[in-house]
């Protein structure tokens, strides 16, 4: 198994790991897990290592990219195993000689199945096809005693036992080290299609993205750029030709204006840049409240319809104050990009009622808290 | 089953501990909503698995949630396994009761607490038909997608507990895909919130975790669920086939011409014949298979796809295609379908019914494969199934007024679920695993799988209050940690067969 001394570019959160390591097998990991008493931080690509909070400590950096094969893939089943290592790219390029796709469309170039995963990454399509938890339905992890357990299965239908790939989805490696995923796909659209709409303020982008959620229009996605000086809303519709055709004409009839593109703009999809990068989650319809309520400058994207966006604020920016002005809204503003790593609370935020819980269940996984410690909600 | 009925028929002492607590419950809630007397508490003894009775010491019909806190509350300070039952429609045994334990009925906690058209949510408390919940969000446009065949009937918490489904959830998921937020609680008495109005939440997705857990983690006392817009269209066809090979060729041609139908249901001849006798649906003469597919969405789409899977159906041989005009025509071709299982049992004194789940592609195969099994039982067996996700709901014929038939039966059905199992399926798509599949849940899973997911009910449910001898095959204390397992003591050797 290749294993190196860490160095400052394996750092994560600003700590650098003692050794680097990274298994290509599922018993590999299991040997790293049972070898060392002390803390390991599973990670991907790294694509993705600024959206958990910075680890207590990091002994060992367990890389899961070597754990990179496409195992199984059945079209008429719709189904594709995968080990946690293969890039969304790599298995993208496989599926689609297919005409089939996994329907997640996170940005991050490089980006793994594992981080994507462990990270609970998504992009605009979430309004048509869901997110992680909608479309994993199998997943196998290595625990932290080196037990490999699996939950689901290869059918997308499938209520035996308890769905632990739920829990895995967004836990930052903190429960288990995911080895190998089991998706649902989709066929490739044949055909797609966007309508766009320049949008001036707040109030505007709010009304027009209820407008389209109140109606029968099934886009795949609803993207909104915001910036200081206004912004674009953009309907995506990927389907047969003719209902493409018909669904832009109908939206530009409901929106009241707009133009029709062949293609998504180039910030389509994208995450804004900038010094304090955020993911806020609220109730869909208080899109323009939200909005509002992000302080003066701010600028990025919002999965309109989805009650989802990610917005890029100043450094400086109050984080109690503006959580507090999305609390009405069941909002919620977690940390994905800081200048300096931050602690858990200010990463995330304030805990829930069910942080016991939520304790408890890191603590039956992990009872030594070695699997990126620190790195959850409420420093888990 | 008559061998399971034995064993998990009460010890015939009544529990004193449980009725000590029922007088304190009666103090505490109000007499009336308080049972112990056996023809009371009688009705109660199965839900909709009738071949699993076991009579509750005590049942707590619930009035309001603070009840259900104050029962729970009690059940953990004096170590009394509880229940939580909604309407009863189960078919797995989830909610039979504990002999020396609690039921809670939570079928009078009927409230539509809000209904939110904007963020497309509704807030039910558990007790709420599911059918209700799509009648409130109609007059807006919407609909509550998961759509179980007991819909007029089964309860949103019921829904949650076994992570239900329907005809619907090939294109719109389960209950899971549509609850955003439940109010639980805890085998403890805690009362906690889960998930939320919002569309995600920072921490661990307990929430994915506690639906489907088959009362296994806690009791929702309240649930935010997700509805959809009404789609533009729906179309519907009623397809007869002279051979079920030529019906599952037409779904797999169908999904692989890059459709996804709404619903695809597939009823084979012994289904159709009991269909036809019960409901008079007039399902095409001399069919061995019948599909009913049914497409939804933007007009533009669903007419040239609806036309596009006619062609298919017509390749592969379907010698009768008619299509609903109305709203009552497809009606009646759904009755057909959502009434079988009640049909069936007019053609056979008593049936057992499997709920297993393969690839869609080996449909054809497990279908000769149920008919040679059937054959050498000397058994007959009706199937009707979700075709496109492959979900199958073999019923199984017996008389369960000679002696061993239901043995048999049973036997029959869990040989079903091994062909579900070693093709890579699983032993239940819908209807939970209970007390019934208990002990299939070795077949699926490893004893690590099975461990693992013992830690989560050891987070919520330390004691083991909360609908013990369920899902899992065997108990097992919390204190307890198991011997670390590797991948290699797995019985899958290669991470190529993890999975």
């Amino acid at each position: 198994m290749a294993s190196a001394r860490g160095g400052a570019r394996d750092a994560v959160g600003g700590v650098v790991p003692a050794e680097v390591v990274a298994p290509a097998t599922a018993e590999e990991v299991a040997e790293v897990l049972r070898s060392t008493g002390g803390s390991v931080v599973p990670v991907g690509a790294g694509t993705k290592t600024g959206w958990a909070a910075r680890p207590a400590s990091c002994d060992v950096l367990l890389r899961t990219t070597g754990l990179d094969r496409i195992v199984a893939h059945e079209p008429g089943d719709l189904v594709v195993v995968a080990e946690a290592g293969v890039t969304l790219r790599a298995l993208q390029r496989r599926l689609a000689g297919h005409g089939q796709m996994l329907a997640l469309d996170p940005p991050e170039e490089g980006a793994t199945l594992g981080g994507i995963v462990g990270a609970n990454a998504s992009g605009p399509r979430r309004l048509r096809y869901g997110t992680v938890r909608d479309l994993l339905i199998g997943v196998a992890v290595v625990r932290a005693d080196g037990t490999l357990a699996r939950s689901g299965g290869k059918v997308v239908k499938n209520v035996a036992g308890y769905d632990l790939g739920k829990l895995y989805t967004g836990a930052h490696g903190g429960l288990g080290v995911v080895v190998s995923t089991v998706w649902r796909l989709h066929p490739l659209p044949r055909a797609a299609g966007a309508v766009s709409l320049p949008v001036t303020d707040p109030a505007q982008a709010g009304r027009l993205a209820g407008l389209v959620a109140r109606s029968a229009l099934t886009p795949t996605a609803v993207e909104l750029r915001f910036a200081p000086g206004g912004g674009e809303l953009v309907l995506l519709f990927e389907s047969i030709e003719a209902s493409v055709r018909a669904q832009s004409a109908q939206a530009r009839a409901l929106l009241g204006g707009g133009s029709e593109l062949p293609t998504v703009p180039g910030w389509f999809g994208r995450r804004p840049e900038g010094p304090l990068v955020l993911r806020l989650a609220y109730e869909p319809a208080a899109l323009a409240a939200v909005l509002a309520a992000l302080p003066e400058g701010a600028s990025g994207t919002a999965s309109a319809c989805t009650g989802v966006a990610y917005a890029a604020v100043d450094a400086g920016t109050d984080l109690g104050a503006l959580r507090a002005a999305l609390a009405p809204y069941d909002g919620s503003a977690v940390v994905l990009a800081a200048p300096e790593p931050l602690d858990a609370a200010a990463h995330w935020g304030p805990v829930a009622d069910s942080f016991g819980l939520m304790t408890r269940v890191k603590d039956q996984f992990d009872p030594a808290r070695r699997l990126s410690p620190g790195r959850l909600l409420g420093g888990l | 089953m008559s061998q399971h009925l034995a064993q998990a028929e009460a010890p015939g002492g009544r529990a004193p501990r449980a009725l000590r607590l029922a007088e304190r419950l009666r103090a505490l809630i109000g007499a009336d909503r308080v049972l112990t007397d056996p023809a009371q508490v009688r009705t109660y003894e199965c839900d909709g698995l009738a071949t699993f009775r076991v009579r509750p010491a005590v049942v707590v019909l619930a009035g309001s949630r603070d009840d259900v806190v104050e029962t729970v509350r009690m059940c953990a300070r004096e170590g009394v396994p509880f229940v939580a039952r909604g309407s009863g429609t189960g078919l797995s045994g989830g909610a039979m009761p504990v002999a020396d334990g609690v039921l809670i009925v939570l079928s009078r906690l009927r409230e539509i607490v809000s209904v939110d058209p904007d963020n497309a949510r509704v807030v039910a408390e558990p007790g709420v038909v599911n059918l209700w919940v799509t009648r409130e969000a109609a007059p807006y446009g919407q609909a509550y997608a998961p759509d179980p065949s007991s819909q007029q009937v089964c309860s949103i918490g019921g829904n949650v507990a076994e992570n239900a489904g329907g005809a619907h959830c090939l294109k719109y998921g389960f209950t899971v895909n549509h609850v955003t937020g439940a109010e639980v609680v805890l085998p403890d008495g805690e009362v906690v919130h889960l998930g939320g109005t919002a569309p995600e939440h920072p921490g661990l997705d307990l929430l994915g975790a506690f639906v489907g857990s088959e009362g296994t983690l806690g009791v929702a006392t309240r649930v935010t669920v997700r509805t959809i817009q009404a789609p533009e269209t729906v179309r519907t066809m009623l397809v007869g086939f002279r051979s079920v090979a030529d019906a599952a060729g037409t779904v797999s041609d169908t999904i692989a011409a890059g459709i996804l139908p709404a619903a695809i249901e597939m009823m084979d001849a012994l289904a159709i014949e009991a269909a036809e006798a019960a409901v008079r649906c007039g399902y095409p003469d001399g069919a061995v298979a019948v599909l009913v597919i049914e497409l939804d969405g933007p007009r533009s789409e669903v007419d040239e796809q609806f036309r596009q899977v006619e062609e298919i159906a017509g390749g592969r041989g379907a010698f009768e295609t008619r299509i609903a005009r109305d709203d009552a025509e497809r009606a009646l071709m759904w009755r057909g379908r959502k009434s079988a299982f009640a049909a069936v049992g007019r053609i056979s004194p008593a049936y057992y019914v499997q709920d297993g789940v393969i690839p869609r592609t080996r449909l054809p195969e497990v279908l000769a494969a149920i008919g040679r099994l059937a054959d050498d039982a000397g058994v007959r067996v009706a199937n009707v199934f979700h075709a496109g996700d492959g979900n199958l709901h073999p019923l199984i014929l017996f008389d369960d007024t000679v002696p061993g038939a239901a043995g048999k039966a049973e036997e029959l059905g869990f040989a079903i679920l091994d062909l579900c199992v070693d093709l890579g399926g699983s032993i239940t798509g819908e209807h939970g695993v209970g007390v019934e599949k208990r002990s299939r849940m070795a077949r699926q899973f490893t004893e690590a799988d099975l461990d693992t997911m013992q830690l989560v009910r050891c987070a919520f449910d330390p004691a083991g209050l909360a609908n013990p001898g369920k899902l899992f095959p065997t108990p097992r204390l919390c204190g307890e940690r198991p011997g670390a397992r590797t991948a290699r003591d797995a019985h899958d050797p290669a991470l190529g067969e993890v999975f």
